[in-house]
């Protein structure tokens, strides 16, 4: 019998575990400072740097990117080695895409606190960095990717579909939204004008929430709330479901969040159609979730 | 409302990839098994020697 012998990487899990705790306290902090001069303004210090409307885009892309983010890419590294029963593809891409997403956070940190912004929300980031996003969301995919088709187990296991769903769908919103023309280094004009850029806003900022943190953090809590409880998932067959479900409807309800604007009224009411049957599949993750948690032998 | 175009094409675009997936999925029998998947995941391989956690192996 001949035996196969292989070794996980488990220092990026450890490096990208560390930046999440790093950035999950800077941004809570950032949002209790902004918090804070809602009552009390002068908290900004009279700093245009610290002022309300700098710490919040701060705050909401540190804790969205940086902390929800690196915990993703921390929880996607350890299980999905561990469920293909395959090293990640390339260690070199692993540490490009750990130090380029920091980078990345580092760079956001500043020009946010400079005032540089788009104005487009979850998407502030100016054109350059817009650029460096792609990219090292590139060599996540084929680091990700690459090890799914070395994987020595047949079957994908529901959290990698998560997973893939996850990267496809945030690498497409975040192109089409982020299309602009720059004026200068550090400034640019949104490709789309009026209404029509408030539905892309809205399509990519519903979506944003949607597959940079839903279904990451779904794929993660099938695989470590399984392992933590050391019991199988409630019902395999309805994440399953759920999933294709959630994939196929949660696209359409971005115009909820422009309810009561110039949008056309029609489009208001299909985001809304969509919503409301979003709250099947959204309900089956949550429910399989919970059900898997409930005491032995209690239906 | 042109840039309803532009939003149809990429979420069609999308949808199609993943209908692809789901078909490729559904013929080559990543969906047949709904029960043992759920197990399976919860049986690690030992590390091949003790006290080295992050080695594992692996029979062929």
């Amino acid at each position: 019998m001949q035996v196969e012998k292989f070794y996980y990487d488990n220092k990026i899990v450890r490096a990208f575990g560390l930046a999440t705790i790093l950035f999950g306290v800077v941004g809570m902090l950032a949002g209790l400072w902004a918090a804070i001069q809602i009552y009390y303004p002068a908290a900004s210090l009279n700093l245009a740097a610290t002022t309300f409307g700098r710490l919040r885009p701060l705050h909401t892309n540190a804790i969205i990117f940086a902390f929800v983010g690196n915990a993703s890419f921390a929880g996607i590294y350890y299980s999905l080695q561990r469920l293909c029963k395959a090293r990640m593809y390339s260690d070199k891409l692993s540490w490009v895409h750990f130090w380029g997403w920091q980078a990345i956070i580092a760079a956001a940190a500043i020009t946010l606190l400079m005032g540089k912004t788009t104005g487009k929300e979850y998407a502030e980031l100016e054109w350059p960095i817009d650029i460096a996003i792609t990219l090292v969301w590139v060599v996540f995919g084929i680091n990700m990717f690459g090890t799914i088709l070395k994987r020595r187990e047949k079957h994908l296991y529901v959290a990698i579909w998560f997973y893939i769903a996850t990267w496809v769908t945030v690498a497409m919103l975040h192109i089409v939204n982020s299309i602009e023309i720059p004026v200068s280094a550090l400034k640019s004009y949104s490709w789309y004008a009026g209404v029509q850029d408030a539905l892309v806003q809205w399509w990519y900022g519903h979506n944003a929430v949607a597959f940079f943190l839903t279904t990451p953090v779904l794929g993660l809590m099938y695989y470590f709330l399984p392992k933590a409880a050391n019991r199988p998932v409630y019902s395999y067959r309805l994440s399953i479901i759920h999933f294709w479900a959630l994939i196929f409807i949660y696209i359409w309800a971005g115009p909820h969040h422009l309810l009561y604007t110039a949008l056309p009224d029609w489009a208001q009411s299909l985001g809304v159609v969509f919503s409301i049957m979003l709250i099947a599949p959204s309900w089956g993750g949550m429910l399989n979730g919970l059900f898997t948690l409930r005491a032995p032998g209690i239906k | 409302m042109s840039v309803i175009l532009i939003l149809l094409i990429a979420s069609i675009s999308v949808a199609a990839v993943f209908l692809i997936a789901f078909l490729w999925g559904v013929k080559s029998g990543q969906f047949e098994d709904d029960y043992s998947p759920a197990s399976r995941i919860l049986f690690d391989d030992k590390p091949a020697v003790p006290k080295q956690t992050h080695r594992i192996t692996k029979t062929q």
